[in-house]
């Protein structure tokens, strides 16, 4: 059947693969020497080596972006987790209702970046109404702002890897534990917790690369105000690229090393997903 | 959990959970009700019901709508995410099942070529993919569900491939012995045998393309905008928004994606939870 089916290459491969060329093999590697030129559009780049690497650390923005990012992501990843793991053990109790709980909880997680975004300048704006400020007054407010946004839309989808881990589990040890008399905290920490490993490793991951990547929620909810100070890394980027003209070497730089800090990120949850589903 | 008795205990975890529900579906609520408040009433008072002085009806639904012209956004949002998702399904589980079948060092380099791009960030490829696509004249909406096929390729392959590596070889030699061609194996035999990861890799991609803002921004929204590059619009140049129009084009957005989730939230649950491979 090998024989016979590699005479059909172009039609099962060569459609999916023009396009994938097109849409990323070529704007990938282009974007990697674009980085290395100077240019306004594509065909007048002009090789300057690690240049636009140097520019873009000479202004503070990359850096304050970096570690605006990062501080958002430690914050957003602990408390979703710990969040999502609580209704999740919450919703396995077994109670009348437990799955419209968990469509409700899971929803926001369907609603694009912009529309979360727009929802919660609402929200927040009037919340600090009454104290006479609004969202772009600090970038502590927007900074929380963000958390807060990420929370609602990344606790029900982190739930719910973390509800099939703890189905997984088998009753029976359950069941031992409570005849041996363990009490419910030492079940979770004994139990639960080291049995869902797997799944806290891809939850944690996903809610890395996640923050790290967030762009939608950020224009939307601040657009970088005030003065660029709640600008994440991915916003950055892009207020390089289209709001600064003679900068788009940079911004490529700048995408370029994005790219490296997200892969380094992506490949270790890519191996530990796989390895994962072998086991299973 | 075995404990299924109703102690006070269970009692009050359910009222917790309760509690919790009402506030996850709170910042929703406060749109829908502000959606139906004067656009100077909203800004200050988002939490105060509307009155006789702050009602209006529906006239921000009738503003917003023409405003953004929401229903051609609605319309380009169906095109294209229909367009892309039925693309991508057809193509890529096609190109998965051959790099499974035919083993070389092509298909296997292929496939991890399309592995790695998942891990790509987009703003890696924003600038030189608008570029490119410019120059071939993709920068259309037929041209933007190709673009979104190449682009969506990398995590569609890769669960194709996952699930074509489970299926028997032997269904597909009996197939070949009865005299199909391949052509006709892949869409008699192995085609309805994914339907598992048809709907897992279609509700992904739905949901990826529906709210995707920056790809269709950048290369169709000067001229054809989807609904996130029009909400987006509704931002005036120095930062003011018509707030009445936003939350009746807020609820309006909302409203679509609510009815398709609670019509297959089995399928969406369970298919979000399997595209946890992608960072």
């Amino acid at each position: 059947m090998e024989r016979a089916l590699k005479k059909y290459f172009p039609i099962f491969v060569l459609p999916t693969l023009i396009a994938f060329i097109i849409a990323f093999v070529v704007p990938f590697l282009l974007g990697v020497y674009l980085s290395f030129t100077e240019f306004t559009t594509i065909t007048d780049a002009r090789w300057v080596g690690f240049d636009n690497y140097r520019r873009a650390f000479a202004t503070s923005n990359f850096v304050d972006a970096l570690i605006f990012t990062a501080k958002f992501a430690i914050v957003s990843v602990v408390t979703i987790n710990v969040f999502a793991f609580l209704l999740a053990l919450l919703l396995t109790r077994g109670f009348k209702g437990s799955n419209i709980f968990r469509t409700i909880f899971f929803m926001p997680n369907l609603i694009g970046g912009i529309v979360l975004g727009y929802i919660w300048q609402l929200i927040i704006n009037g919340v600090l109404a009454r104290f006479g400020v609004t969202l772009t007054f600090s970038a502590t407010y927007g900074f929380w702002g963000l958390v807060i946004l990420m929370n609602w839309q990344m606790i029900g989808y982190m739930m719910v890897i973390y509800i099939a881990g703890i189905q997984n589990i088998s009753d029976s040890i359950f069941e031992a534990a409570m005849i041996d008399g363990a009490s419910p905290i030492r079940v979770i920490r004994s139990i639960t917790l080291p049995l869902v490993m797997p799944a806290i490793t891809i939850s944690l991951f996903l809610t890395i690369s996640n923050s790290f990547k967030m762009f939608d929620q950020n224009l939307a909810l601040t657009a970088g105000a005030p003065m660029n100070q709640t600008a994440m890394l991915a916003l950055d980027i892009y207020n390089t690229f289209y709001s600064r003209v003679g900068f788009e070497g940079v911004g490529q730089a700048k995408a370029v090393m994005f790219f490296l800090l997200v892969a380094c990120i992506a490949i270790p949850q890519l191996i530990l997903t796989r390895k994962g589903e072998v086991e299973n | 959990m075995g404990n299924r008795k109703n102690t006070p205990l269970m009692t009050g975890l359910i009222i917790l959970t309760t509690i919790l529900a009402i506030m996850f579906l709170f910042p929703i609520a406060v749109v829908f009700m502000n959606s139906f408040k004067g656009k100077f009433y909203i800004s200050d008072a988002p939490f105060s019901l509307p009155n006789s002085e702050t009602f209006v009806g529906f006239a921000n639904y009738a503003e917003g709508l023409i405003k953004i012209n929401f229903i051609s956004a609605f319309g380009w949002s169906l095109f294209i995410t229909l367009g892309s998702v039925i693309l991508i399904i057809l193509c890529t589980s096609m190109t998965a099942w051959f790099l499974v079948r035919v083993k070389n060092v092509f298909t296997n380099g292929l496939y991890y070529v399309f592995a790695f791009s998942m891990i790509v960030p987009f703003q890696m490829v924003m600038f030189t993919l608008t570029k490119v696509a410019n120059t071939l004249h993709l920068d259309n909406p037929v041209g933007i569900i190709f673009v979104y096929l190449g682009f969506g390729a990398g995590l569609a392959v890769f669960m194709f491939v996952g699930f074509v590596k489970s299926i028997p070889l032997e269904i597909e030699e009996a197939a070949t012995i009865d005299g199909c061609n391949p052509l006709q194996t892949f869409f008699l035999v192995v085609f309805p045998l994914m339907k598992p990861t048809l709907i897992t890799v279609a509700i992904l991609q739905t949901m990826w393309v529906w709210n995707d803002y920056l790809l269709p921004y950048l290369l169709i929204g000067s001229e054809y905008r989807t609904v996130p590059v029009a909400i987006q619009y509704l931002k005036g140049g120095y930062g003011s928004i018509d707030m009445g129009a936003m939350m009746a084009m807020l609820v309006l957005t909302i409203i679509p994606i609510v009815i398709f989730y609670l019509c297959s939230q089995k399928y969406i649950i369970k298919g979000v939870a399997a595209g946890a491979v992608k960072g």
